[in-house]
């Protein structure tokens, strides 16, 4: 017959209109701003620099090796190592700039950093101004405690201070 | 009390129009008609504004998603954001264009659209211009769109636009005759061209609960149906949107224009959906009567608003099911399918109306459009080559 068809097509989506007022998984769009969906554990954005503690200063785990800056493909890290008044070199990094325009996300910095000081963020929301200074990270904004990292990454932290923590184990019982 | 919120508009019109007791006849006139015209102006943009969310809300919903919900409370106010978009956005007239062709055609759209608006009931003593052959000049300013769609395409040189004017024309006047012809039954039943007789026809209710409305005789129900598929046509909405079909077309006769104008041309395929719902709920869904006895506390023109929503409801319901089809298709539907099916429900109402007694007519007019249906659907299907498609060069 002529139209059965039809019928049976306007039934499904009077099914699909009536059923998005009721049925709260038919609508699968995620209201970005107001609503957010949590993001995958081994998801990453751009690197920044972990520290222990409570000062970023003074618990930077960070020594200056420049290895990062070294094996960076794109060259996005820019390091100056601090010294003392009598030009010795201090393991601590004075300038660390990492320019996120140029950053790929490849993660080779955070594998090759033997004090795990360099890790993957998570936040997205970079967006600024302009496109110069805006994405040109410093130490100051790079530096995030180790309880964010815990709180981004719950797993790979946890591994990470485990290792840490059996490295200074080890340590001890060889110097003792 | 309950007549005074029936007639509230009509009230008010004439305070108005009291206030100008001191002026001459003509001056009086033309007033009242401007009240009218302005009347109808009023409400029908409004209805635009609020169709235009409310569609993509629609759309939205049955595909599964909210629809436009930012721009204000629900998103209501994404009409006033669009609107404000298109008026800011710059005029372009094609360098090979006919200028005034060009410019007028999207005015020529529009014009009759308001025009059609102008002749349906909206409620009891509420018709704008009141003519004795409303149906008739409903079609003969219906019409005129088609010379505006081909204005449009010529006018753009633009082969895009041409090809999509043709195509808009080559439907629209193969359905002109489907909607004509399904109108004529109401006509020979109510006896009367003019709308407010059709709706007058259509008043009373069996047992106080069913009403007598057109589509609820076996006649009406199909003219109905094929009065509301021609309309589709008529109208240019999908699944019959070929003349604008964006996949092969860009935009139809419309690809050459932007800003206002554009937005012009989708207030005239609005207005003029907004025409053939009004007409259809006129003809066949009785105009703004009640659907029952107890419910006529209910303003007339509360009725008529409704049954319209309804419908064009139901024109996007029908936009978010239904692909587009061919333009063969279009044709062969028409002149295979819908006329000899409109010439039925011609039989099938003269039967209904000259057989005496009532049960008997009913039956006999059923009949009629039910072998004029079960015919035609056998012989269509029958002619229907489908088979297992080969393919030669997948493998």
């Amino acid at each position: 017959m002529i139209g059965a068809g039809i019928i049976k097509g306007m039934a499904v989506t009077a099914r699909n209109f009536i059923g998005s007022y009721f049925e709260a998984d038919r609508l699968t769009t995620v209201q970005y701003p107001e609503e957010r969906d949590e993001i995958a554990e081994n998801y990453r954005s751009f690197p920044f620099l972990l520290f222990d503690g409570a000062d970023p200063e003074a618990g930077l785990r960070c020594v200056s090796c420049k290895i990062c800056e070294k094996e960076c493909p794109p060259q996005c890290i820019f390091i100056i190592q601090e010294r003392d008044e009598k030009g010795k070199p201090i393991k601590r990094p004075k300038v660390f700039d990492i320019d996120i325009s140029v950053c790929m996300s490849c993660q080779i910095c955070v594998e090759v950093c033997p004090f795990d000081s360099i890790k993957m963020d998570k936040c997205f929301e970079l967006s600024g101004p302009e496109r110069f200074n805006a994405l040109l990270l410093h130490k100051a904004d790079l530096e995030k405690s180790n309880e964010y990292y815990h709180q981004i990454r719950p797993i790979e932290a946890t591994a990470v201070d485990e290792a840490l923590a059996a490295a200074a184990a080890k340590k001890k019982a060889k110097a003792a | 009390m309950i007549d005074a919120a029936d007639q509230i508009f009509v009230i008010a019109k004439r305070l108005l129009l009291s206030l100008l007791m001191w002026a001459p006849d003509w001056v009086v006139q033309v007033v009242s008609s401007l009240m009218n015209v302005a009347a109808v102006l009023g409400v029908f943009l409004v209805l635009f504004a609020l169709i235009s969310v409310f569609e993509r809300k629609i759309l939205g919903r049955i595909q599964n998603r909210y629809g436009p919900n930012r721009v204000g409370p629900f998103g209501l106010l994404q009409p006033v954001a669009d609107g404000i978009k298109m008026l800011i956005k710059e005029d372009i007239v094609p360098r090979g264009a006919d200028k005034a062709v060009h410019f007028l055609a999207p005015v020529a759209m529009v014009a009759p659209a308001i025009l059609a608006l102008g002749v349906i009931p909206y409620g009891r003593n509420m018709t704008a211009f009141s003519i004795d052959a409303g149906i008739l000049f409903f079609f003969a300013v219906g019409s005129a769109t088609e010379l505006a769609v081909f204005m449009a395409g010529w006018s753009s040189n633009n082969k895009y636009s041409m090809l999509g004017a043709m195509r808009a024309i080559a439907q629209m006047v193969s359905y002109e005759l489907p909607l004509i012809i399904t109108v004529l039954p109401v006509v020979m039943i109510a006896g009367s061209l003019s709308p407010d007789q059709i709706v007058a026809a259509q008043n009373g209710y069996l047992f106080g609960l069913v009403p007598k409305w057109f589509v609820l005789t076996p006649w009406g129900a199909v003219a109905f149906i094929l009065f509301f598929t021609a309309s589709l046509v008529e109208s240019n909405r999908t699944p019959f949107d070929l003349p604008e079909g964006e996949s092969e077309l860009v935009a139809g006769h419309m690809t050459e224009y932007s800003g206002f104008k554009y937005a012009t041309f989708f207030m005239a395929e609005y207005f003029g959906m907004f025409a053939v719902s009004g007409l259809a709920v006129t003809l066949f869904l009785g105009g703004w009567h009640a659907p029952a006895a107890f419910l006529q506390f209910i303003p007339s023109w509360i009725w008529f608003f409704l049954k319209l929503s309804v419908l064009l409801f139901t024109f996007i319901w029908i936009r978010g099911t239904l692909p587009r089809v061919r333009i063969d298709q279009v044709m062969k539907l028409a002149w295979t399918f819908m006329l000899p099916m409109a010439f039925s429900c011609l039989l099938a109402a003269a039967a209904w109306h000259y057989i005496s007694s009532a049960a008997l007519g009913w039956f006999s007019s059923l009949l009629i459009v039910g072998i004029a249906y079960a015919g035609l659907s056998k012989i269509l299907e029958a002619r229907k080559h489908l088979s297992v498609r080969t393919y030669q060069f997948a493998e």
